[in-house]
C-alpha cells in the first residue's frame, strides 16, 4: 500500500457508516491518522475496528458548536495538529417536498448538513493555519446540482454547502493560509443513507433514479473515499473551490 | 420557431393582466421595481415587507392596483396573514416573487453563528416558507414562483460566506419546487434570477457600513465591465418576463442578470 497521507491527521464526522466510514478507513491504509466521529457510538466502534490502530472515535453532535469545540480540543491533543476536515454527517427527512415538508424536518436537517459543516470548517481553519496549511472536504451531492422534487431540504441544503465551500476556498486562498476547501459530489451511494431513499420512494421510482446514472448502478462508499483521499493529498495542492462529481455520470446525460 | 400558435402580448394589452401577484421585500430595490414593473403590465400587486410603511409608500405611488401588506419572511404565521390579505385584496394569488433578502459581511473565519442563522433564516428558509405556501395554494390553479439568488450562488466571494451559502440553498431548493410541481403537472413554474452588482439600498448600506467605503466601493464596482451599472429596474424586467405567459417554457432555470460579470 502507498502512503498518501503519511504524517497527516483528519478528522472525519459522520463515520459510523456510508461515506464517512468508508473514507476514514481509506485515510488510514494511506498512512494518516484519523479521529471519527459521529452520534451513532456502535457504528463508529465498528468503524474503529476497521483502522488498523491508525485512530480514535468520539461521541460527536455536529450540530453543537460547543461539542465542535471539544472534539477539536481532543484531536489536537491526541495528533498535535490538524490537517484535514471530511464533513460527512449528513441526513435525509421524510415528506421531504415543496408541499409536505414542516419545519421540523427542514431544520433539523439544516442543522446536521448545512450548519454542521459551517461549524466545522469555521474551527478547523483555526487549526489549519497554526498546522501551516490544511485541506478541508464538504460532502455535496448531486443534488446540490441537480433538482429533485423528493430531496427539498436536501437539494437546499447541498446546493448551499457548495456555495459555502466556494467562499471558503476563495478566502483561503487569497489569505495565503495554504488551507483548500473542496466539495465532492456524489451521486447515489450505496450506504445506509443512499438506501434509505429506495424505502421512501418504492422500488420503481427508485429504480429510475439509479438509471440516471450512466453507468447503469449505484455507487459505492469507495468510490467517494477514492476522491477523498485525492483531495486529501497533496497531490491535489492546485485543487480548491471546486465541486467533485462523482456520480457515475448522473449529471451528465 | 416556426408556430401558428401566439401568446403573450398582442399590442395593447398588458404582458401580466390577470395576474395577482405577491412581491416580497417590496419595500425598497429590486422587490420595488418588480412591483412596480408587473403593476405597469397589468398585473395586481400586493407588496410585502418587514418594512410596512415603505411597503405602503411604494404601493401608493404605484396607484390603486397594488396594495401592500406586513410580512416577516422568517415566520410562517406571517406568511399564512400576508396570503390571506393577498387573495382577499386581489381576488386570488398567481405569481409569487421572493425578493426578501438580507446581506451581511463575514468570512469564513469572521461570521458568528448568530449572523449566519440570522442570513439563511431570511434567504434560505423565508425563500422555502413562501413557495410552501404559494405551492399549496396554487396546485389546483396553476401560478409562478421566482425566486431571487445571486451570482453569490453561483461564484464564492470571501466576505460573504453566509450569503453565498443561502443563495446557493435558493438556487437548488429552486430546482427541487421545479421538479415537483412538473412530476405532479401542478401548472406552476419556479425559476431563479441571479443578478450581479445592483444599485439597491442593500448595497449602498453595506458598502456605507464598510471600515473602507471607498475601496469597498471600488471592489463592487470591479465586478461589472466598466460603464455597466445594475438598476433595480434591470432585473425587474426579466421578472417581469419570467411572470408573463412568454416565458411559459422556462422552468427550474437559473437566468443571471449581471453585465457579464461571471463570463470570465
Amino acid at each position: 500500500m502507498t502512503q498518501r497521507l503519511r504524517h497527516k491527521t483528519a478528522l472525519v464526522t459522520g463515520a459510523a457508516s456510508g461515506i464517512g466510514r468508508q473514507s476514514a478507513i481509506r485515510m488510514a491504509e494511506e498512512g494518516a491518522l484519523v479521529c471519527i466521529t459521529d452520534i451513532d457510538d456502535e457504528g463508529l466502534a465498528g468503524t474503529l475496528a476497521l483502522l488498523a490502530g491508525r485512530g480514535f472515535s468520539l461521541h460527536h453532535d455536529v450540530t453543537d458548536e460547543e461539542a465542535w469545540r471539544a472534539v477539536i480540543a481532543v484531536a489536537l491533543e491526541r495528533f498535535g495538529k490538524l490537517q484535514i476536515l471530511v464533513n460527512c454527517a449528513g441526513i435525509g427527512v421524510r415528506n421531504d417536498n415543496i408541499a409536505a415538508l414542516e419545519e421540523e424536518g427542514w431544520d433539523r436537517l439544516m442543522a446536521v448538513n448545512l450548519h454542521g459543516t459551517f461549524m466545522g470548517c469555521q474551527q478547523a481553519i483555526a487549526c489549519m493555519k497554526q498546522a501551516g496549511g490544511g485541506s478541508l472536504i464538504n460532502i455535496s451531492s448531486v443534488l446540490g446540482i441537480r433538482g429533485s422534487a423528493d430531496a427539498l431540504s436536501y437539494c437546499a441544503s447541498k446546493g448551499a454547502v457548495r456555495l459555502l465551500t466556494k467562499s471558503i476556498a476563495v478566502h483561503c486562498g487569497r489569505r495565503g493560509y495554504n488551507i483548500r476547501c473542496n466539495a465532492i459530489c456524489p451521486g447515489y451511494i450505496a450506504t445506509p443513507l443512499g438506501l434509505s431513499v429506495r424505502e421512501s420512494l418504492g422500488d420503481e421510482e427508485f429504480q429510475r433514479l439509479v438509471e440516471k446514472h450512466v453507468v447503469g448502478r449505484m455507487g459505492v462508499a469507495d468510490d467517494v473515499a477514492g476522491m477523498v483521499v485525492y483531495l486529501a493529498s497533496d497531490e491535489s495542492s492546485f485543487v480548491t473551490g471546486t465541486e467533485m462529481v462523482v456520480d457515475g455520470g448522473y449529471t451528465a446525460g | 420557431m416556426a408556430s401558428n400558435q401566439t401568446f403573450g402580448t398582442d399590442g395593447a394589452a398588458g404582458r401580466c393582466d390577470g395576474k395577482r401577484a405577491l412581491v416580497t421585500g417590496a419595500a425598497s430595490g429590486i422587490g420595488a421595481a418588480t412591483a412596480r414593473l408587473l403593476a405597469g403590465e397589468g398585473a395586481r400587486v400586493m407588496l410585502a415587507d418587514v418594512d410596512e410603511a415603505g411597503a405602503a409608500r411604494v404601493a401608493g405611488a404605484i396607484g390603486e392596483t397594488a396594495s401592500s401588506t406586513f410580512l416577516d419572511v422568517c415566520r410562517a404565521d406571517s406568511w399564512s396573514a400576508a396570503v390571506a390579505s393577498t387573495v382577499a385584496r386581489l381576488g386570488g394569488w398567481d405569481v409569487l416573487v421572493n425578493c426578501a433578502g438580507i446581506l451581511r459581511r463575514g468570512t469564513i473565519e469572521t461570521t458568528t453563528l448568530a449572523t449566519w442563522h440570522e442570513v439563511l433564516d431570511v434567504n434560505l428558509r423565508g425563500t422555502w416558507l413562501g413557495a410552501r405556501e404559494a405551492v399549496r395554494h396554487m396546485q389546483g390553479t396553476g401560478g409562478v414562483i421566482v425566486n431571487l439568488s445571486s451570482v453569490s450562488g453561483i461564484v464564492g466571494d470571501q466576505d460573504l460566506c453566509a450569503y453565498d451559502a443561502s443563495k446557493g440553498g435558493v438556487r437548488l431548493l429552486t430546482k427541487a419546487i421545479a421538479d415537483h410541481a412538473t412530476r405532479h403537472g401542478l401548472g406552476i413554474r419556479c425559476n431563479s434570477v441571479h443578478p450581479g452588482v445592483i444599485e439597491t439600498p442593500m448595497v449602498a448600506n453595506y458598502i456605507a457600513e464598510s471600515d473602507d467605503p471607498v475601496a469597498e466601493r471600488a471592489l463592487w464596482d470591479a465586478y461589472t465591465p466598466p460603464g455597466v451599472t445594475g438598476h433595480p429596474d434591470d432585473v425587474g424586467h426579466l421578472i417581469v418576463f419570467l411572470v408573463s405567459d412568454e416565458s411559459r417554457l422556462v422552468d427550474g432555470a437559473e437566468l443571471v442578470i449581471d453585465g457579464g460579470g461571471t463570463v470570465e
